[in-house]
């Protein structure tokens, strides 16, 4: 047995007390203290996420808002970065997209929700990953600056409450969210406190974020885990459950050099997008549209019962090597292993064998079609 | 007549005559969170002291077991395979992983007893 890990300097959350006082284990991730579970233990907790309603405090992220003189404005400042349609956002809609490079490579993927009143003063505002949040900042406002405003809210916290149970438990005590739809974002009020909301998530679940002021967090989460129905969730579930949703995670499963063709993401680049161009990397992303890549990004399935981490050789029935799992474990709702990983193109197809190489033995796997578990959004 | 001594990477020994029953402790367990799966040797396999003879994985991540003395597997916990729990429901009785055909009894009594283990892992906070 062995598991040491150091700490540095670490940031903690607004939340760190609470996480405490619940009883978290919290480990350094991404540059701060987070909790990775709590007494019930993330398989519990992973249950608990799918039957009940989850709190996570994922503070951590970046929270950036793009206001310009007007949404088209603000909205085209942004295209030039990302490849996704946002001109054609409506009011309080939100999308998934990701910053691309001058090679197609994904810098950092984010959530972008188009905020506002509805009318041309509407601006946009993204949830970054934690580990890119300056270098997205900086990246911005090195491409942006000229063309709108950039502006940092990284003084505002994020809480996601996940799970079947999570619309029931916030109609409680923000009425006004049962008219909320998945992709959604709008003002709320939640239990007193104003927050900005969407309907979302990164478990495959029913479910909100909410972005609230530092200094009023600990309000929201303590009224929230007031609910009988709500536990709090670490960030060892957060990936369980995002792995079996096949929710990719930047770093693993994206990076600067996986394209969104080879990462199976194209669904993320809307049409006039993929036709338009007009993104870093906008060339290499049609031709490999066009032309299809030579890896692909897909789910898999280990046959027996052993786990296939991260950076596991992934081989054909031959024994030769086609590709690397980028995620990988145990899941709880599955009963068994469940990984992701990129396998050469002509190995996509559903039901191919594989062969994981595991502390050296063959272990047979199967490409398996994404999602494991189905989602369950409000649509 | 049988005794329980520790290793510093958290696993137990119970030695009776030559043989030796291997498990992790109840603090590694517990570092550990919900065990998943285990992946057992094959009886036969020589193995030296301090190296790996199982492999324990969690929810989390995979981690190493370290054989704490030399000899032959002559016997596995192949009920692991089923109930991977177990090891965090009783990790000290029936989630044991190995019996092995001890070569050399003298590395028994360079492991820590149950006080000094105890003492160890208070250290370690």
């Amino acid at each position: 047995m062995s598991a040491t890990e150091s700490t540095e300097t670490l940031k903690r959350t607004p939340l760190y007390d609470l996480h405490l006082e619940m009883g978290a284990k919290m480990v350094p991730f991404a540059g701060y203290e987070m909790p990775v579970q709590y007494p019930m233990g993330i398989l519990t907790e992973h249950q608990h996420t799918r039957s009940g309603a989850g709190l996570f405090d994922v503070s951590h992220m970046g929270q950036i808002k793009l206001r310009g003189e007007s949404y088209a404005q603000v909205a085209a400042a942004l295209e030039r970065l990302c490849p996704a349609d946002f001109l054609g956002l409506a009011p309080g809609q939100q999308r998934y997209s990701f910053f691309t490079n001058n090679a197609g490579g994904i810098l950092d993927d984010l959530m972008v929700t188009r905020a506002g009143n509805g009318d041309d003063r509407d601006y946009l505002i993204m949830v970054v990953n934690a580990a890119g949040k300056e270098q997205d900042l900086s990246h911005l406002q090195a491409n942006l600056n000229n063309r709108c405003e950039v502006e940092p809210m990284f003084d505002r916290a994020l809480l996601a409450l996940q799970g079947p149970r999570a619309g029931a438990v916030m109609e409680k005590i923000a009425p006004e969210s049962v008219t909320m739809k998945f992709m959604t974002g709008r003002p709320l009020n939640v239990g007193g406190t104003e927050c900005f909301v969407t309907r979302s998530g990164y478990t495959g679940e029913d479910g909100f974020e909410i972005s609230v002021a530092h200094d009023q967090v600990d309000n929201v989460a303590r009224k929230l885990l007031g609910d009988m129905e709500v536990k709090p969730i670490g960030l060892g579930a957060r990936d369980s459950l995002r792995l079996e949703a096949g929710l990719c995670l930047y770093g693993n499963d994206i990076t600067e050099t996986t394209t969104p063709v080879e990462a199976s993401l194209v669904w993320a680049i809307q049409k006039r997008r993929r036709e338009q161009g007009g993104f870093p990397g906008a060339g290499i992303v049609q031709r490999q549209l066009a032309e299809g890549a030579t890896r692909k990004r897909v789910g898999i399935l280990p046959e027996g019962k052993a786990p296939a981490r991260a950076h596991t050789e992934i081989a054909n029935e031959h024994g030769e090597v086609v590709g690397e799992v980028t995620s990988g474990g145990f899941g709880p709702t599955i009963g068994g292993p469940v990984a992701m990983g990129y396998v050469r193109s002509d190995l996509a197809a559903i039901g191919t064998k594989l062969q994981l190489m595991v502390r050296g033995k063959a272990l047979p796997a199967k490409v398996a079609a994404m999602p494991f578990v189905p989602h369950r959004y409000h649509r | 007549m049988s005794e329980v001594r520790y290793s510093q990477e958290h696993e137990w020994v119970k030695l009776e005559g030559d043989t030796a029953t291997i498990g992790i402790t109840h603090y590694a367990q517990e570092q550990l969170g919900d065990v998943v799966f285990v992946d057992l040797p094959e009886v036969g396999k020589k193995v030296e002291k301090g190296k790996e003879l199982a492999t324990v994985e969690s929810v989390k991540a995979a981690s190493e077991v370290y054989a704490p003395l030399s000899g032959e597997v002559v016997e596995v916990n192949s009920t692991l395979s089923e109930t991977p729990a177990t090891v965090n429901e009783d990790a000290l009785g029936a989630g044991w992983f190995a019996k092995l055909k001890v070569s050399d009894k003298s590395q028994f009594g360079s492991l820590m007893d149950e006080a000094a283990y105890k003492k160890y892992v208070e250290g370690l906070h």
